[in-house]
């Protein structure tokens, strides 16, 4: 794996007046990486970003970026840019003064200058808008100026704080493919921070999902989704069913009292767990041939398959499925052994902290 | 450390020289001698006699009724005016703005006199209503100005919602409208009664011979020496509004909970 | 690429439409004859004045009596004194109110409390306190020598006017600059910071641009006062320093109205000029107000 670490966060511990926002937390970002911090409000991935971005020093560890430590470097001094939450436009000044503004910091000449603005603003389909005021711009066109006006000073790293919150549905999906391609086409580091799931699992690289101050779990969108390490995880990355079960010994898993087959090992016999099955890996079959057997208690079209609720074994189960079972029908549920994820419990409510795989 | 000491040091000097005049008026309230100048031993009978002296005490009557009246008056007035700017299209809106920016932006001297014209010219003797037409026109715009931006503030569907869940318009504006703006409404009378409390100079041409306000009182007072009665109830009313304010404060203080996550 | 257009919605656009915008416009109709009959009417009763004799003839005369070299020093003088407190008050007040910014109280109404709070002592009195301070024997004198140091001779000079004048109105330039300072979102400054900008480039490009309107109102708010006053200069100038207000004054005590009216006019013409200087800076003009 290539491990050449671009952003290296050692140990960092935050507090704000008594409260806990961070809590040791470790985390590293490699070069052309697509990182998502993901999470509720609260969990410390803004702060976290700010940390990196130098608007926030850390009570407690380190801030490394190329091998060098910049803990304590200004924003001025460090070669990251940021894509803020509102945008945070200069409204006193054009969109072409908005972008040139890190440029003329650093002394450029006009003439680079003004060729910077006219291929920021075509990256960012903007086009001619050099004279216009950021005020007379539409939410969608503040975010891409906010870009454009961070990636002319050719960061090596950029930040963006849910830089698509304030967005609409339709927007924030062409916006979404919008900054895949600007990433590919720029070839530079990504940190985004986000509490959309379903935009996180398009864009990353990785995502790491946090709550409350720890990391949950690290990975690519496939394994967070497919493997979620624990409830928390599972719950958050989209719809699941998560139940309390016991491995009864090594790849064979009794849920609600009927055993299934699973592909996990190694957590022992007769052990609690909880194991996670997503809505559309459950397969609704006859009575006769389910490993357990329900009745279908409600049923939503949801336009790409139907959303239905099975009371089986004594819980409802959420079930997404292309075929229609009507109300009332007797079904048998059925899960693939690779579907069923096995997660430890966790020993305690307050060690939600997951140790990251690596 | 040294620049934190220099800021505060900064914000020390200025308050310094907002308050000193202050002590000193509050030192001379407590002064023996009559005289300004030095210091004659501590006494309280200036507060004594204050309440003995009817000079004093009708224009500090007049003072207040005409803060509390003229305030009142103002508030009615503005607090409709700014429900009718507000449901303006833009032009006349601006338009109607920039008449109420006049007094606050005009010299008062020149307010005070184009009054005075306007009220000798109609045959209008000066006296208290003179005086009270004028500080009820000075202190229009400023309940206004407070008013507005809390009804720029408010979202229109809470008034729909309203009448939805089956509210009268009267008693949808009643309940709904009017205790939302109502801390507007509050701080533009209590600014107007200040600034009719402090005024002077609008006073002063439209007043006429008969009445005087604690500010005319004092003018008139400058050159033979004020009477010390006059620091002395300064200094009532200064205390009085100051605990006023920090009970207020106190209040308010509670319902402040810190912004930061 | 398709984009939204920024969302209207129309109520907001339009202001708040009540039980129905017509029936809402009479409640327009006491402010509006108010403000007609105690601000239009009678400054076109100073027009009038000014511009006729006391036969109710036209006349220039009014006017061209700021010709006259006491009137025209008046002038000159107060012009002179109100833009140099102005300049003091600005200078005070801009670190001030930075300040202030930075320290971040968790309400800010206190910092508001704590600078209008001297207003409420009568302004004539305040004035009057700094006549202790400034005499020959005041306090201030008192001090100094018994620090050893030289004795200032300032009351009744102009010195005295500019420092009464600073006093008077320097909350008025506080206020204003402080409250647009707090109003500024601190991500734009973080932003500025992100690309490059030390904090003295931030204070260049950003937040002084940013604080703009917040100056001017000040500016005007310090100056138009000060331009004007009489109470100021004669209670801390004596009785030889007169300034534009005190003429006025005395032309109406002495019962010369339309003299008086004129000279109101001229006054007023400056104040409208300057204003109209400021105002070329001042992007936001929709009612831009301290509170």
């Amino acid at each position: 794996m290539n491990d050449n670490k671009l952003i290296n966060l050692v140990n960092i511990t935050k507090s704000y007046d008594n409260t806990v926002i961070l809590d040791d937390l470790s985390l590293y970002v490699r070069e052309n990486e697509f990182v998502t911090l993901l999470g509720p409000s609260g969990c410390g991935k803004t702060t976290t970003l700010r940390i990196i971005g130098g608007f926030e020093t850390p009570d407690k560890g380190q801030v490394v970026f190329e091998g060098k430590d910049i803990t304590k470097l200004p924003p001025n001094e460090r070669q990251l840019n940021t894509v803020f939450q509102k945008y945070a436009l200069f409204n006193h000044m054009t969109i072409a003064e908005n972008i040139a503004f890190g440029l003329k910091i650093k002394k450029k000449s006009g003439d680079y200058i003004k060729d910077k603005i006219k291929y920021a603003l075509k990256l960012v389909n903007l086009d001619g808008y050099e004279n216009r005021m950021p005020n007379s711009l539409s939410g969608g066109q503040q975010q891409r100026i906010a870009i454009a006006r961070a990636i002319v000073n050719e960061p090596k790293v950029l930040l963006l704080d849910e830089p698509l919150g304030a967005l609409d549905l339709k927007l924030r999906q062409d916006m979404q493919y919008e900054l895949i391609r600007l990433k590919n086409e720029l070839g530079i580091t990504f940190v985004y921070v986000t509490h959309d799931q379903e935009e996180a699992l398009t864009m990353s690289d990785t995502i790491v999902v946090m709550n409350q101050g720890y990391i949950q779990q690290i990975g690519t969108p496939e394994k967070i989704y497919n493997e979620p390490e624990n409830a928390f995880v599972a719950d958050f990355i989209g719809d699941s069913n998560i139940i309390a079960a016991t491995m009864v010994e090594d790849r064979l898993v009794n849920i609600l009292g009927a055993n299934f087959p699973c592909v996990d090992d190694g957590f022992g016999k007769q052990k609690p767990v909880d194991v996670v099955i997503r809505p559309e890996d459950i397969d609704l079959v006859k009575p006769s041939e389910g490993i357990l057997t329900g009745r279908v208690t409600s049923l939503i079209f949801k336009g790409v398959h139907y959303e239905m609720e099975v009371m089986a074994g004594g819980r409802e189960w959420l079930v997404h499925s292309t075929d229609l079972c009507a109300v009332g029908t007797e079904v048998g549920i059925k899960v693939d052994p690779f579907d069923i994820q096995i997660m430890n419990k966790p020993a305690s409510e307050d060690e939600q902290a997951v140790v990251p795989g690596e | 450390m040294v620049k934190n000491f220099f800021k505060r040091f900064y914000i020390g000097i200025i308050l310094l020289f907002l308050y000193a005049p202050i002590i000193i008026l509050i030192i001379l309230s407590f002064n023996k001698s009559k005289s300004r100048a030095k210091w004659g031993g501590f006494t309280l009978k200036w507060y004594a006699e204050l309440f003995q002296n009817d000079d004093i005490m009708r224009a500090l009557y007049t003072t207040l009724i005409l803060a509390f009246v003229s305030a009142l008056i103002a508030t009615i007035i503005g607090t409709a005016g700014a429900f009718a700017i507000n449901a303006m299209k833009k032009t006349p809106r601006v338009i109607m703005l920039g008449i109420t920016n006049i007094p606050m932006l005009n010299a008062d001297i020149v307010t005070g006199i184009s009054l005075m014209l306007l009220f000798v010219a109609l045959r209008f003797s000066l006296g208290f209503t003179s005086v009270l037409l004028a500080h009820i026109t000075f202190n229009i715009p400023y309940v206004l100005l407070s008013v507005m931006p809390k009804l720029k503030q408010l979202n229109p569907n809470t008034f729909e919602a309203a009448q939805d869940l089956g509210a009268s318009p009267f008693y949808a504006f009643f309940k709904v409208i009017l205790p939302d703006i109502f801390p507007g409404i509050i701080s533009g009378y209590f600014l107007a009664f200040t600034m009719s409390l402090d005024d002077f100079v609008i006073t002063y041409f439209t007043k006429g011979p008969e009445i005087n306000t604690l500010s005319t009182k004092i003018y008139t007072e400058v050159r033979k020496g004020i009477k010390p009665e006059i620091y002395a109830l300064s200094t009532i009313m200064f205390t009085a509004i100051l605990l006023l304010l920090i009970i207020a404060n106190r209040k308010s203080g509670e319902k402040n909970i810190p912004l930061r996550k | 690429m398709n984009d939204t257009k920024p969302k209207h919605n129309p109520l907001l656009e339009r202001g708040l439409m009540l039980p129905n915008a017509n029936r809402m416009k009479l409640f327009s109709f006491p402010y509006i004859l108010w403000m007609a009959g105690f601000i239009i009417i009678p400054l076109i009763m100073i027009l009038f004045y000014g511009m006729t004799t006391s036969e109710n003839r036209f006349t220039f005369a009014n006017l061209a009596m700021i010709a006259e070299p006491i009137n025209y020093k008046a002038l000159a003088l107060a012009l002179l004194l109100s833009i140099i407190s102005t300049v003091i008050c600005l200078i005070l007040a801009y670190p001030l109110s930075i300040i202030l910014n930075n320290i971040k109280m968790k309400s800010n109404s206190l910092i508001i409390f704590i600078i209008i709070l001297p207003m409420w002592m009568n302004f004539l009195l305040r004035t009057i306190a700094w006549q202790n301070i400034l005499e020959r024997t005041g306090i201030l004198n008192t001090l100094l020598t018994f620090l050893h140091l030289p004795t200032l001779n300032i009351i009744n000079t102009p010195a005295a006017i500019i420092l009464g004048m600073v006093y008077n109105y320097l909350p008025f330039m506080i206020l204003p600059i402080y409250n647009v300072l707090i109003k500024i979102d601190q991500d734009v400054v973080n932003a500025a910071r992100d690309l490059g900008a030390n904090s003295l480039q931030t204070f260049i490009k950003i937040i002084f641009p940013l604080s703009l309107p917040g100056v001017i109102s000040g500016i005007t708010m310090v100056f138009v006062p000060s331009l004007t006053t009489f109470a100021i200069s004669s209670i801390l100038g004596g009785s030889k320093i007169v300034l534009m207000g005190n003429v006025i004054e005395q032309q109406f005590t002495l019962g010369n109205w339309h003299t008086g009216s004129g000279l109101s006019l001229v006054l007023m013409i400056f104040v409208l000029l300057c204003m109209a200087i400021l105002s070329k800076y001042d992007k936001e003009a929709e009612g831009s107000s301290i509170w």
